[in-house]
């Protein structure tokens, strides 16, 4: 068949997007977490728009947290250009660093529902507080499943695995905490105009 | 088809994990049951679906036995009911509860959604892309053990001492909220949760799949306007699992919340039995609202996929070109967008605002437009085609049928007058067994009969299929089109008795027909199942290409091994409806033959523009000419 060649390039292909599908597959789990979080943010606006809603003062503490957790996408980001230029060593540092503001997130996220109990905010009552202690502690599950994959990705790493030609999976990872970050961030946003 | 082989080249992109899958020690366990590969996995899926529909058919028999036959001494039950039949040989009337629930989940969520979805996208996903396998084998085989499992407690949940969750597959609180509203309302109601939690994660799995699969591993030349519509109707299916039901596991967490853990979502100010529960500030109306923000895309989540397989198998048995093809893409569009802004049609009488109800009143009515665009374009497919009516095409012609009649009374139910009326009437009851129930469950069964040989490298029995398919699309009719007729007499569903109200007792005698019909339509199933246990093995070898289809699972080998293609993966030149194309030596042209192959039947703008003269195509050209 001589003309093959011919025919690729008149009849070749279309261009597929090129994403790798790990990635991609990713970004559609970050579409399902979206609609999840979307779901219960519209319940808690609709409810409020029912009346008999209790008006609750956002714990400090969060403005913290906030901090920490952009502070940790930082660090995160950090990591992932070492990586594109192959520094080992400052790989590991800052998914260390990064994993170390997870659990400390974490920790303010506890110490917050302290000052919520403290204040009379309770997991079982009005639905106001009800539904903050949901959308705080499901957002720190979602950051128990990010430390566990920047642990994944850590150990991988001692094992000189992550560099700058094998990128994916430290890409997934960063585009995953940077989601959640970002996921507090509408939280937080979400929480000081609608308490 | 040596052709093929030549014009075949390995993908560039796509072939990402082939080289670790082929050629690798198989055990039983890893061929068979913990397997990564696309077609066993569907395969799984298919039976665990036909499973699932024996036990939710059955269970449907039993209460309209109760329905059609309220006298009758159903102690002959009890060796399989045991308790649920009382002494006197009747059935308990929260067990009635119990099995029209169950019946709801079971064929809804473990038939319509797994069985159809997870068996032919998974199968015919990576076949007719010209893919190796799924983008992940292992969350593939994920997605099916996540729904074993929750096959398990959902199937466990029957056998339990208060019997399953009753409250409706609709799940209502305060009803399935309280554990002292009725038995059912207990442990069943938490393990209906957790079957449905789990199986929410093995959707998600087999969605994101799916979506990244057609995506990204689609074979060269394969652009979005050259894929099958099945394809294009798994993909929509996905998304639609993908954003719907994140929403449906909201709803239920905040569930489980409220039965577990005491908070107040849905609850509020209730008595029991003149006490008052603490619950205070909760709406039950906000978790209907959660929940039919899946529930309504659920629907079309159960339909989509028929209605593509549905759309290759008119046009392969038509001898035609779909009608449409673009048209057909675009309405699916519609479709999947609009099922995401109708879902409060199912709460009109909820004490919603007339306005907004009148807002989904449009909304909803707009989606007659997609659908009516893909019943014309059906029957202009079937319109002077040379139709082959093979069982699977009979099935097909049912589903456009039970898609027009049971699509009619949508108009009327999406009218918020006449839902008041209508609402939770048989009128709903015979509207969505036909339109979403029977055409989802046609089209599964279509596809079962046509796309059998590929699967099982043998072919299922037509003449019992010709019985099966007359039985079944008669059977359907007996059953559901007199049930408008007592739903507009104002029969409410899901009441255990009709003969201890004046007002109902008129309909007793077609109550009965329809319970025979429902009985004879049942057993016409059995023929099916025996049909196709039997066809595995014993059925009539099948042949590479049995129905002269031009897409490209029939290029793979007769019984497709790990990978699909022993050699290199097709190449795309053209779109799947060439059937009949006008000058062609056959009345088909698969997808992988490129066009400088068929000079003489090539439309003006599909020439090839810079094929040089004395070029071999040219020759050809000259050739056909004469």
């Amino acid at each position: 068949m001589m003309m093959k060649q011919n025919l690729d390039l008149i009849e070749g292909p279309k261009t597929r997007l090129s994403m790798h599908p790990k990635k991609f597959a990713l970004w559609l789990f970050i579409g399902s977490v979206v609609m999840m979080f979307a779901a219960f943010t519209s319940a808690f606006i609709v409810r409020r728009a029912e009346g008999n809603w209790m008006d609750f003062e956002i714990p400090d503490i969060f403005w913290l947290n906030t901090g920490i957790v952009l502070l940790s996408s930082g660090t995160m980001h950090w990591a992932f250009t070492a990586a594109k230029r192959d520094d080992l060593e400052t790989i590991k540092l800052a998914l260390g660093i990064t994993i170390i503001l997870g659990f400390a997130f974490l920790t303010g996220q506890y110490i917050s529902w302290g000052h919520l109990v403290d204040a009379n905010v309770f997991f079982v009552g009005n639905p106001a507080g009800s539904f903050l202690y949901v959308l705080t502690g499901l957002h720190g599950f979602h950051i128990v499943t990010g430390i566990t994959f920047l642990v994944v990705v850590l150990l991988n790493s001692i094992r000189y695995n992550v560099h700058a030609k094998n990128l994916v999976q430290i890409e997934m990872c960063t585009t995953y905490w940077h989601f959640l970050s970002g996921l507090w961030l509408y939280l937080f946003i979400f929480l000081l105009l609608n308490h | 088809m040596e052709a093929i082989d030549i014009k075949s080249r390995e993908g560039e992109i796509h072939h990402g994990d082939y080289e670790q899958m082929e050629h690798h020690h198989e055990s039983f366990l890893t061929k068979y049951i913990f397997s990564t590969d696309h077609k066993t996995i569907s395969k799984q899926f298919l039976i665990s679906g036909i499973f699932w529909a024996l036990i939710g058919g059955s269970l449907s028999i039993v209460f309209r036995l109760q329905l059609g036959f309220p006298d009758l001494n159903l102690q002959w039950l009890q060796p399989v009911l045991g308790g649920w039949i009382t002494e006197t040989g009747k059935l308990d009337t929260e067990f009635y509860l119990a099995m029209v629930t169950m019946h709801g989940t079971i064929m809804v969520f473990f038939v319509l959604t797994a069985g159809l979805s997870g068996t032919f996208s998974n199968f015919l996903i990576p076949l007719q892309i010209g893919a190796r396998d799924m983008a992940s084998g292992f969350l593939n085989m994920l997605s099916y053990w996540f729904f074993f499992a929750s096959s398990v407690v959902m199937l466990t949940s029957l056998f339990i001492e208060t019997g399953p969750a009753s409250g409706g597959w609709v799940i209502y609180p305060p009803l399935s909220a309280l554990p002292q509203a009725m038995s059912g309302s207990g442990l069943g109601m938490t393990l209906w949760l957790v079957s449905m939690a789990l199986f929410i994660i093995s959707s998600l799995l087999g969605s994101i799949n799916y979506i990244t699969t057609v995506i990204n591993l689609r074979t060269e030349g394969l652009s979005m306007t050259r894929v099958p519509l099945t394809i294009w109707a798994f993909f929509l299916t996905a998304v639609i699992g993908v954003l719907a039901f994140p929403v449906l596991f909201s709803a239920a967490l905040l569930l489980i919340f409220d039965r577990s853990f005491g908070t107040s979502f849905f609850l509020s100010e209730i008595y029991i039995a003149g006490e008052a529960l603490p619950n205070v500030g909760g709406s039950a109306i906000l978790f209907q609202h959660l929940f039919w923000f899946l529930g309504h895309p659920e629907v079309y989540i159960v339909l989509l996929p028929a209605l593509g397989i549905t759309s290759e198998i008119i046009a392969t048995n038509s001898r035609k070109p779909i009608f449409g093809y673009r048209a057909m893409i675009g309405s699916l569009l519609g479709i999947t967008i609009l099922s995401f802004v109708v879902w409060a049609h199912h709460m009109f009488i909820t004490g919603m605002s007339p306005f907004l109800g009148t807002i989904f009143m449009f909304l909803t009515l707009i989606i007659a437009v997609p659908s009516a665009v893909k019943v014309f374009n059906y029957l202009t497919t079937l319109w002077k085609g040379n139709i082959i009516f093979t069982p699977a095409m009979l099935f097909s012609i049912g589903l456009v049928s039970f898609f027009i009649s049971g699509g009619i009374t949508g108009i009327y139910l999406g009218n918020t007058a006449i839902d008041i009326q209508l609402h939770d009437t048989y009128f709903i009851v015979a509207h969505f067994h036909i339109v979403m129930g029977s055409a989802s469950f046609f089209g599964m069964v279509a596809g079962i009969y046509h796309w059998f040989p590929k699967m099982f490298g043998r072919m299922m029995d037509a003449k019992l299929g010709y019985i099966h398919f007359w039985v079944s699309f008669v059977g359907v009719y007996m059953v559901f089109f007199p049930m408008h007729y007592i739903g507009m007499a104002g029969f409410p569903r899901r009441y255990y008795s009709f003969t201890n109200f004046d007002a109902f007792s008129g309909f007793t005698d077609m109550n009965m027909m329809i319970s025979t019909a429902a009985i004879i339509t049942f057993g016409a199933q059995l023929l099916f199942v025996f049909n196709f246990f039997y066809s595995i093995f014993k059925g009539r070898k099948a042949t590479a290409n049995p129905w002269g289809s031009n897409t490209l699972e029939w290029t793979a080998p007769i019984k497709p091994g790990h990978g699909n293609w022993p050699g290199k993966i097709p190449l795309v030149y053209r779109w799947p409806y060439d059937y009949s194309k006008p000058g062609a030596k056959e009345d088909f042209i698969p997808q992988n033959v490129p066009f400088s192959q068929t000079p003489e039947s090539n439309l003006p703008h599909e020439k090839d523009p810079e094929e040089t003269p004395g070029d071999e195509g040219a020759i050809v050209l000259d050739e056909a000419k004469e």
